[in-house]
């Protein structure tokens, strides 16, 4: 049913549909609406579950572990510094093998301080192990955060479903929520196998020599790689339940006869397809929204590129003393291809910059001057830069 | 697809008031956007906030910089040099002041409508939050939604008392200025 | 010279300036104002996240006169136990102050304090309490005191605010055995400046525990700040103390006490409180318990004459006959 909803409700309401049992919650801009519309449909008696209030997102994070590993369907999120601090428990719950789905609110991280949107925190923990998801708008959003439950589940692999923080989260807009029976229907209740029983007693994360750990931690990559098909699966399944089209690994947008690529992730994908239509005069484009970063979608990125002579990578995250991140994963999968296109590769809208319509042509400027080989900052303004010593 | 920008200082409902008219749009089948420019969030700090309302899906989700209209929530606001930075030409402005409102369109020069919004939603809220009155001026000025579609907006999030008193400051704020005065320049926009 | 004069031309240290984008009627503003006067020039100070020192350093801008840092959110008491390692090293006496709200002193920065404590690091722990994580939009913190809405424990059918204790920080902290404790309110200010200075003449490490209402926070107006703030002292719920390796040393006496309806019907986020319901009665009579029973384990019945208890402040501000 349609409702105009402000992001983090949405993610609310949707996460109580999906029955989790245990929930933490600790506040970090610009996750707090989340929580704070959980807490209130728990004290309505609307949400039954445990609510956990920590002290820390360490101990947010630790909580759904333990939760996860009691057998309990859980959920956190966070952003930022709380994603830092909790980044030692997010190798740990990923290399456990513990399914769980934690809301990453994106925002970029300190030092200097900011609250405002980037994907460095995710970014940051790209290596943890989880299955991250970007989602380019809130529908995507609501409808990967359900998917994340499944895909989780079936793959015992921990999601972050990463939306970016204020531009999604506290964006009002009208949305669709699916009723509890579809999502009953598509998401059975959590039955973990390895979960901690007396009747069946395990023990999970013992101390494993060099002579295991290479296969265990293999098992674990191989895992995060098959995921590629439950995500795919998971998105045909749910399109099904809900009637909407769902993206799996990555949303293309063609043109006829472009040469020309940009590829992104989040929500600048919404003002860059807008640009493309705005901007009529620029050279064809075929806009790519990735969604699935981890794993790593090398086959379905190369078929989303191919006859292209250029790619863009816009990301909204950087590596410091080397440049982009998505662009390095991009620029050598595509190193594979035969005819592979030149890769440019622009960070844009670091800290909650705004990225206005106009970055449309600017990219296309940019393609021309080749600022973006091998990395650069779309929209840096050079006179706010110290003195070069 | 028309945009709208909505200062304010934080306390006023800036937030809110973008969030009701998008709401309000929603009601009437609209597809609408609306969020808040984050600063660091302190009572009495300037606040911008942005709408969009389309017949369409709205993919863009930048900040609105060429808007159509302004709401200025709190008329001290005037004196920031780029409160009407942007404004299209034929915009105009909608201003919680006491002031007179060809006064301030001299000083602002652009279209400006004024409405004690603060002191009206003080005698009928009991407390000067001006937002409700001045999305009801807003609506009445430009004919964009009927005022059932506030109205609904409204029941959304009050409810009781609070209720039936913003249904009366609704009509009263509506009945404070003169009917479709931008109704042309909306329809222009909306093209 | 007139009195007015010669206070007027009294030096007073203004480590904090004015031109900050606190809210009105911050009692935290007020509280580190007081504390960095009171604490002079000589002294660094880490700050952990949270509104102070979101609200005094929006970049290019900085409201501090002293030298000042911002780390994390978690780890000021740790960052000052470095800074305090290496002014000594370095054979300096600059003094050491870590600054954070509950949030940070409460929970999640709370190993961090432990830490120093336990260490004995010559650095005092200054925390401004407001009862919940403010400047992230009013969420419960383990210092939100029992029943208190926030917007993690709100009230609805199922719930009558927050369901636990406000953690009683300053015991935990005392019991690390530290030469000084002590706990303060901004409803009074000579005693916050001469607890500062006391915690400095001491060398080792100290805790000072500052009640700061929230007017926003809490609801009410923020010229009401330091009226709530003296009735939560003049109920018994925040009792003014001292505690020297752990034992009290002295309180702070309330001459009159007042019923804790007097404190809490100020403040919207116990107004759940004060409707017909036998749940609200049950919690009003809870925190009723929780100030008889501080007043009684405090001893705070001013039955004897201090020159430094709650009526006695109150004299000062409406100019009466004691300090005239």
């Amino acid at each position: 049913m349609q409702y105009a909803l402000e992001g983090s409700q949405a993610l609310a309401r949707t996460v109580a549909l999906c029955r989790p049992q245990v929930i933490a919650a600790y506040p970090i801009t610009p996750q707090t609406h989340i929580v704070e519309n959980l807490s209130k449909l728990v004290a309505d008696g609307a949400l039954n579950c445990e609510l956990v209030s920590v002290e820390s997102e360490f101990s947010a994070a630790s909580v759904v572990l333990g939760a996860v590993a009691a057998g309990a369907r859980a959920y956190t999120a966070s952003s930022s510094q709380g994603i830092l601090l909790m980044s030692e428990v997010l190798f740990n719950i990923a290399g456990l093998r513990l399914p769980l789905v934690m809301t990453c609110a994106n925002r970029a991280v300190s030092g200097p301080l900011s609250i405002w949107n980037d994907q460095q925190d995710s970014m940051a923990v790209r290596d943890a192990g989880w299955i991250q998801l970007y989602c380019a708008n809130n529908q995507e959003a609501v409808d990967t955060t359900i998917q994340a439950y499944h895909i989780a589940e079936q793959t015992e692999l921990p999601v972050m479903v990463c939306v970016d923080g204020f531009t999604l989260t506290h964006t009002l807009e009208v949305l669709d929520i699916p009723d509890q029976q579809q999502v009953d229907r598509f998401l059975p209740p959590f039955n973990f196998e390895r979960r901690l029983d007396p009747s069946s007693p395990i023990s999970i994360g013992t101390l494993v020599a060099p002579d295991y750990f290479t296969e265990a931690r293999y098992d674990h990559h191989r895992a995060v790689n098959d995921a590629q098909q439950s995500i795919v699966a998971a998105a045909a399944a749910w399109e099904d339940v809900c009637g909407r089209r769902q993206n799996p690994l990555i949303c293309v947008s063609d043109r006829q006869g472009a040469r020309i690529g940009i590829m992104t992730l989040g929500s600048i994908a919404g003002t860059l397809a807008a640009a493309r239509d705005h901007y009529n005069n620029a050279p064809a484009t075929r806009l790519m929204a990735l969604r699935s970063f981890r794993p790593f979608p090398a086959e379905a990125i190369r078929q989303a590129c191919a006859g292209l002579t250029d790619l863009v990578v816009m990301e909204r995250a950087l590596s410091p003393g080397s440049g982009g991140i998505v662009g390095a994963e991009v620029r050598a999968t595509l190193s594979e291809m035969n005819d592979a296109p030149r890769v440019h590769n622009f960070t844009v809208g670091l800290g909650g910059r705004d990225v206005p319509m106009d970055i449309y042509p600017r990219i296309h400027e940019g393609l021309r001057t080749g600022s973006g080989i091998p990395f650069g900052v779309l929209d840096l303004e050079p006179d706010k830069l110290p003195a070069a010593g | 697809m028309i945009e709208i920008r909505i200062h304010g200082r934080g306390g006023q409902g800036n937030v809110v008031a973008a969030y009701l008219l998008a709401s309000a749009a929603f009601e009437e089948g609209c597809y609408a956007q609306a969020f808040p420019n984050f600063g660091a969030e302190r009572r009495g700090a300037p606040v911008t906030a942005y709408v969009r309302i389309a017949d369409r899906p709205i993919r863009r989700r930048c900040e609105v910089r060429e808007p159509a209209f302004l709401i200025v929530q709190d008329d001290t606001l005037l004196h920031l040099p780029n409160i009407t930075a942007g404004l299209q030409a034929g915009g105009a402005v909608l201003v919680n002041s006491n002031r007179d409102g060809d006064e301030l369109a001299a000083q602002l020069e652009c279209r400006v409508v004024a409405l004690a919004a603060s002191a009206l939603a003080l005698e009928v809220l009991g407390r000067p939050m001006p937002n409700t009155a001045l999305l009801s001026a807003f609506l009445e000025l430009t004919g964009l939604l009927p005022r059932t579609a506030l109205i609904k907006a409204l029941s959304g999030r009050f409810h009781g008392v609070v209720l039936d008193n913003n249904r009366r400051l609704v009509e009263q704020a509506a009945a404070a200025v003169n009917t479709g005065v931008w109704q042309e320049d909306t329809h222009a926009v909306r093209a | 010279m007139s009195h007015r004069e010669l206070r007027q031309n009294q030096p007073r240290f203004s480590g904090l300036e004015s031109g900050h984008r606190a809210c009105q009627g911050c009692g935290e503003a007020l509280a580190a104002r007081l504390v960095t006067e009171a604490a002079g020039p000589d002294v660094v100070y880490a700050n952990a996240t949270g509104c102070l020192e979101v609200f005094t350093t929006a970049w290019p801008d900085s409201s501090w006169r002293v030298p000042w840092i911002h780390s994390l959110f978690e780890n000021a008491p740790a960052v000052a136990a470095g800074m305090e390692a290496a002014l000594k090293s370095r054979g300096k006496t600059t003094r050491v102050i870590s600054m954070g709200g509950d949030g940070s002193t409460f929970d999640i920065g709370f190993q961090a304090l432990s830490g120093m404590l336990e260490r004995g690091h010559n650095v005092l722990h200054v925390c401004f309490d407001n009862e919940a994580y403010m400047n992230t939009g009013i969420q419960r913190s383990s210092s939100t005191p029992h029943a208190a809405v926030t917007t993690t424990s709100p009230s609805g059918k199922e719930r009558m605010g927050k369901r636990h204790l406000k953690k009683d920080i300053v015991s935990i902290v005392a019991a690390h055995h530290i030469p000084y404790a002590a706990t303060t309110s901004v409803a009074y200010p000579s005693d916050i400046r001469k607890k500062v200075r006391r915690a400095l003449a001491i060398d080792g490490p100290t805790f000072l525990h500052v009640h700061s209402p929230c007017p926003l926070g809490w609801g009410h107006d923020g010229a009401l700040s330091i009226e709530v703030a003296r009735l939560a002292v003049q109920t018994g719920l925040f009792p003014i103390i001292e505690l020297e390796r752990g034992r009290l040393a002295g309180s702070m006496p309330i001459r009159t006490v007042h019923p804790v309806t007097d404190y809490l019907q100020l403040q919207n986020r116990f107004r759940h409180l004060f409707v017909d319901d036998a749940r609200a009665r049950e919690e009003l009579e809870h925190l009723q318990a929780l100030a008889d029973h501080n007043i009684e384990v405090y001893n705070l019945r001013g039955t004897r004459p201090d020159n430094r208890d709650s009526e006695g402040a109150d004299t000062v501000r409406r100019g009466g006959l004691r300090w005239a």
